[in-house]
């Protein structure tokens, strides 16, 4: 909600001249302070930067693929859409201060696009389905984000919500083509050789479907992510913060608000659409259940208790969605609760601990640690500063 | 839809199992029974150990749609319990698994995912959902995991086994109830004004279309409804003013509770016939005796109509099954008592047994697909008619008979008959209700 | 005619509905400009306090009385405990906050009522009233749910109006460091804002959940239509979330019952009505100001 910064900024309006970050929006801030402190790097090198962690990230993610299990697998490949879709939607909340309760509605254009393209009778190449996804649902979100930028605060969240419960519903009215309730079954793609003979040298693991639905998420996760984390660094990214932090002192600048917020809308969308490509091959289906309000909703709160505005907090987001409730459940088995009671305890324990974390970390996870790091450094630079010279201006 | 191009697949799958099975069809000779007769328990597949074996399963046990359908695990799990209590199968002991998915695809395939690879069950029962299980089948079918006995009444899991190999159907599918209903209503009611109150997906349109082989000149309205939407008064009001004086219901159990609320609002008054689903007359005429008593002056208001059965219920107390069912849930079961969905989640449970035993004392996931399309169509159990398994049909029972809701029970109107999807006849179904064996345990001879 | 008629009382009654949780989602606003989304699940689970209360003996307005109490010290409490500390800081946060609330409570009810459908009595008749030789779908039911309604949305109009108290939270909400300065009790207020909220909330929860039945998830459809109506009227204003409901029972009910399909139309109409107001006015209809920016 843009115009829900502001109370928070001048409530701690005398903190923050001497805290650099005000404490409230430093989640959001935090790309920004790396990128102050590297405006002595070129350009280029904050590119090269990016493709060495891509690089790192994409070794990583091999090693988690090899060394866990197969049911770990299939955890990953559902932590991937989630989490492409929420790097997208903490672009648009995080940097830009527009929130979507209605995300869930562009990650089914995306999933729908996906599962129609895969059951034509010779499938276009799977890059190239996951490319039309992403294209639908920034289509879609182009037109949600030119009503979107007019709309503040609980209209927007209104209009959003009503979007997440509306699109869907289209599925139930087109049952012909797109399936109706029981929605449209997807075939997963198949592996490439080359992908059997590559995990073959790499770890002499079976290449199974799961396998390979888990490597398509991974891929599609580091691309998203490395375009984003590039795109938040850039010339855009500072300008979105702009427009979410000084509307008016970005208006003066001459700075097209409107635009900047489709825009930032656009991009968030096409994250979406992607991210429901990958949940149509990972879940094998496309159906108006999986798109019920409680994904909107289950994403924003994963950029919000991970850290609003990192995409690392995305992530971590994100992982809290997949492995909390299985974890929980298990632990209400061991502690000998019957299979049902432990099943109804894992949106009450997810519940609590969405409250928990706003009210003790309410940067969220990543902010917070940040924040603290930040904030260590900035008195450091103060006492320092101090030292230098005592007296002479008092 | 590419549905030669996933034929092509699928038929090279269905060689592969087919191959698969001619080779293990020479496997040991297990007696039938309970307990271990000769040779001795193997962990002879993933999930069977040699004193324990492993199935799983997914419902909404949260959310929307778990008012209701959460009970059927519990009447699953309190089956398995007096089983085990009596030997178990071969002297093993069912363990059985089941997950939520709050009714939610992406969920049901992230709990199947764990399901499967995680707990290594050895075959899936009675996940619960056509959307859910959609999203599953074929992962289930990929992995070569028994899917037995769908909790639904869908047509996918059955009228193909080529495409899926290892799902079968256990409920009557939507289309033959709605012939048989059909039938009925074309010979009892030839002059009625038919309306249609159909739920917006398979279930609503299979019934419809089984319903129009008999009587599409009398249907004079097709109303739907989404479910999730409460508001069905334009529906209602729609096959009032279409001039319906016999209302058929395609819809979920709350769907009926609405639509008869509704219908008490306008006045509207025609004779009902609920589909088996939306029928159960122990939790609708429960939810709606209520407004009945002292405001509404008449009897419940479900009184007098009609609907389809192809399993005892509760309220029958003096049928053999239920009794031994109520004895097991008293044994066995969790707090509450007995309900239609908890009975409904025991003859699943029954007809599991029977499988298990009849895949032998050393059962593969071949072995019990294989079991199932040899001597299912042979079981007997709680459910009237005989399931219409084979090597082409995975389609679950396949007759019903209809009943007039009296109070909180039903009287049979109509005997049980059986028929099957597409243009099969119907017909009458003469053979004697089976009895329970002792303490409600089959005893099925080992196939292979 | 008479289709046209009984298509129309149907929305109406539905429409009043929202309209009912709409109010209490305005009064939430007006009082400390959160908005609450765990409105639908403390009404419901008030409602089934009362329920309790009814399958244990006591009559309908004794648990009616109840369940309102409940639901304003439920209120009280969470403003204090869970709210209070996240407000002033990022509203976002506050909105998480309250899902998770949701989230929490429903499952909540789950694990303490059991998750099956159960029928909720209502005092008056379920029965059409007659009209010459028709019946039309307005019940005694639904007449007590529509005054009830308009009854709140006086007294609320009245509370902010001409009351002391009802300025103070007025202002408590516009801004807290003025009504401090003014001498305004602002925590107290804030307090009392969301416990009055949360007992029409209660009150919206009984009377949907009267002469039909309940189950812990039964209030989530309204989450939505709830929330859009009260959008439409402009999230500041009772008269507004009123207009707001109607429009979208009215109009909800006419695309169910003359589209073809229409039952599976509703949901994107919903998105459509209210994409058209905020359009047209993004304040709602019945903003006061003009959308204030950022």
């Amino acid at each position: 909600m843009s115009d829900l910064q502001s109370p928070a900024s001048t409530g701690q309006a005398g903190k923050a001249t001497d805290e650099p970050p005000v404490k409230a929006t430093a989640g959001g801030d935090a790309p920004s302070g790396p990128a102050a402190t590297g405006r002595t790097f070129l350009p280029q090198s904050t590119l090269l930067r990016h493709l060495l962690v891509l690089a790192v990230c994409a070794v990583l993610a091999v090693l988690a693929l090899e060394l866990s299990s197969p049911y770990q697998n299939s955890q990953l490949a559902t932590l991937s859409y989630y989490a492409i879709a929420a790097g997208g939607l903490t672009v648009l909340t995080g940097m830009n201060g527009q929130i979507s309760l209605g995300h869930g509605a562009l990650m089914a254009a995306g999933a729908y696009t996906t599962a129609l393209f895969l059951d034509a009778e010779e499938p276009l190449p799977l890059p190239v389905i996951l490319l039309a996804a992403v294209v639908v649902a920034t289509a879609i979100g182009a037109l949600v984000g030119v009503a979107a930028a007019r709309l503040h605060g609980p209209y927007l969240a209104g209009a959003t919500l009503a979007l997440a419960v509306g699109l869907p519903g289209l599925a139930i009215y087109f049952h012909d083509i797109l399936g109706g309730e029981q929605g449209m079954r997807v075939r997963a793609p198949q592996a490439p050789e080359s992908f059997e003979s590559f995990i073959d040298a790499v770890s002499g693991n079976s290449a199974s479907s799961t396998k390979w639905l888990a490597y398509v998420g991974a891929i599609c996760l580091l691309i998203t992510y490395f375009f984003l984390a590039n795109l938040v660094r850039s010339r855009i990214g500072r300008t979105w913060r702009a427009v979410r932090d000084q509307e008016v002192a970005a208006e003066l600048a001459g700075i097209n608000l409107g635009a900047w917020r489709v825009l930032a809308f656009v991009v968030s969308a096409a994250a979406a659409g992607l991210a429901g490509g990958v949940l149509a091959i990972v879940v094998r289906l496309a159906a108006p259940s999986g798109f019920t309000i409680v994904l909107s909703l289950a994403l924003l709160t994963a950029i919000v208790i991970g850290g609003l505005g990192s995409l690392f907090g995305a992530l971590l987001g994100s992982a809290l969605l997949v492995f909390l409730p299985p974890f929980v459940t298990n632990l209400g088995g061991d502690l000998g609760l019957d299979q049902t009671e432990a099943a109804q305890l894992a949106p009450f324990v997810y519940g609590v601990v969405l409250i928990v974390v706003m009210i003790f970390v309410p940067a969220g996870l990543v902010g917070t640690i940040r924040l603290r790091w930040m904030t260590r450094k900035a008195k450091r630079a103060m006492a320092r500063a101090g030292a230098d010279d005592t007296g002479s201006r008092r | 839809m590419s549905r030669s191009s996933r034929r092509l697949l699928t038929a090279v799958a269905a060689a592969t199992v087919a191959s698969t099975l001619a080779a293990c069809g020479g496997g040991d000779e297990g007696g039938g029974g309970t307990s271990a007769e000769g040779g001795e328990n193997e962990a002879s597949d993933i999930g069977v150990t040699e004193t324990s074996i492993k199935l799983g399963a997914h419902y909404p046990l949260t959310g929307v749609a778990a008012p209701g359908y959460s009970e059927i695990p519990t009447g699953v799990a309190a089956y398995f319990e007096c089983l085990n209590q009596e030997g178990g199968v071969y002297g093993r002991d069912v363990e059985f698994v089941y997950k939520d998915d709050a009714y939610n695809p992406t969920q049901t395939a992230q709990v199947t995912n764990e399901l499967v690879l995680d707990e290594e069950i050895f075959a899936m029962m009675s996940g619960l959902g056509t959307p859910t299980h959609s999203a599953v089948v074929d992962f289930l079918n990929d992995e070569g995991v028994p899917d037995l006995f769908v909790s639904s009444g869908s047509l996918l899991w059955g009228e193909n086994p080529e495409e899926y190999p290892m799902s079968f159907g256990w409920q009557t599918d939507y289309e033959s109830e709605g012939k048989i209903i059909g039938e009925y209503i074309a010979e009892n009611f030839p002059d009625a004004k038919v309306g249609l109150f159909l739920q917006d997906d398979d279930f609503g349109e299979d019934g419809e279309a089984g319903i129009r082989q008999y009587i599409d000149d009398q249907i004079v309205a097709a109303e739907r409804y989404t479910p999730g939407n409460t508001n069905v008064g334009p529906q209602i009001a729609a096959l009032q003013a279409a001039g319906a004086d016999f209302v058929v219901g395609f819809n979920v159990p709350s769907y009926t509770a609405l639509s008869q609320l509704t219908a008490l609002q306008l006045g509207y008054d025609p004779q009902w016939f609920y589909s088996n689903v939306g029928s159960d007359p122990t939790l609708v005429g429960g939810l709606l005796n209520r407004f009945s008593e002292g405001k509404v002056t008449d009897a419940a208001l479900l009184d007098g109509a009609l609907t389809t059965g192809y399993l005892p219920t509760v309220d029958q107390t003096d049928n053999p099954w239920i009794q031994e069912f109520s004895r097991i849930w008293d044994e066995c079961g969790g707090e509450g008592e007995l309900t239609n969905y908890r009975v409904y989640g025991m003859s699943q449970a029954y007809t599991m047994a029977q499988a298990l035993q009849a895949a032998g004392q050393n059962p593969t996931r071949e072995g019990l697909v294989e079991a199932v399309e040899q001597a299912g169509s042979e079981w007997e159990g709680p459910v009237f008619a005989p399931f219409r398994y084979s090597e082409d049909s995975h389609m679950g029972t396949s007759g019903m008979s209809i009943e007039r809701i009296v109070g909180n029970g039903s009287e049979v109107v109509q005997e049980v008959r059986t028929t099957d999807i597409g243009d099969a006849p119907i017909e009458e179904f003469d053979q004697e209700p089976a009895t329970p064996p002792a303490n409600a345990i089959p005893d099925e001879e080992a196939v292979n | 005619m008479d289709y046209f008629v009984n298509v129309t009382l149907t929305g109406l009654t539905q429409g009043m509905i929202y309209a009912a949780f709409a109010l209490a989602l305005v009064l939430i606003w007006r009082s400390t400009r959160i908005v609450n989304f765990a409105q639908g699940s403390m009404a419901a689970a008030t409602t089934f306090i009362a329920l309790a209360l009814i399958q244990a003996g006591a009559s309908y307005w004794v648990a009616l009385i109840v369940a309102l109490a409940s639901g304003f010290v439920l209120g009280a409490i969470v403003e204090r405990v869970i709210i209070r500390p996240v407000e002033g800081g990022p509203e976002l946060n506050a909105v998480i906050v309250t899902l998770g609330l949701f989230v929490a409570i429903q499952a909540g009810i789950a694990i303490i009522f059991g998750s099956s459908f159960q029928s909720f009595p209502t005092p008056f008749g379920v029965r059409g009233f007659e009209v010459g030789d028709t019946t039309i779908p307005l019940t005694p039911t639904s007449l007590y749910i529509i005054g009830s309604v308009l009854i709140v949305m006086a007294l609320l109009v009245a509370l902010f109006r001409f009351t002391r108290v009802g300025l103070a939270m007025r202002a408590s909400a516009f801004s807290q460091e003025v009504a401090r300065l003014l001498g305004v009790k602002v925590g107290g207020m804030l307090t009392l804002g969301w416990g009055l909220a949360a007992v029409v909330g209660s009150l919206s929860g009984l009377l949907i959940a009267g002469g039909t039945f309940v189950w812990p998830a039964y209030m989530d459809a309204l989450i939505v239509f709830g929330f859009v109506a009260a959008i439409i009227g402009g999230l500041d204003s009772p008269v507004g979330a009123i207009v707001g409901g109607l429009i979208l029972g009215l109009a909800l009910s006419y695309v169910s019952g003359y589209a073809p399909r229409g039952s599976a139309l509703v949901n994107i109409s919903a998105l459509v009505i209210l994409i058209v107001v905020l359009l047209v006015r993004p304040g709602g209809l019945f903003s006061s100001t003009t959308a204030r920016r950022a």
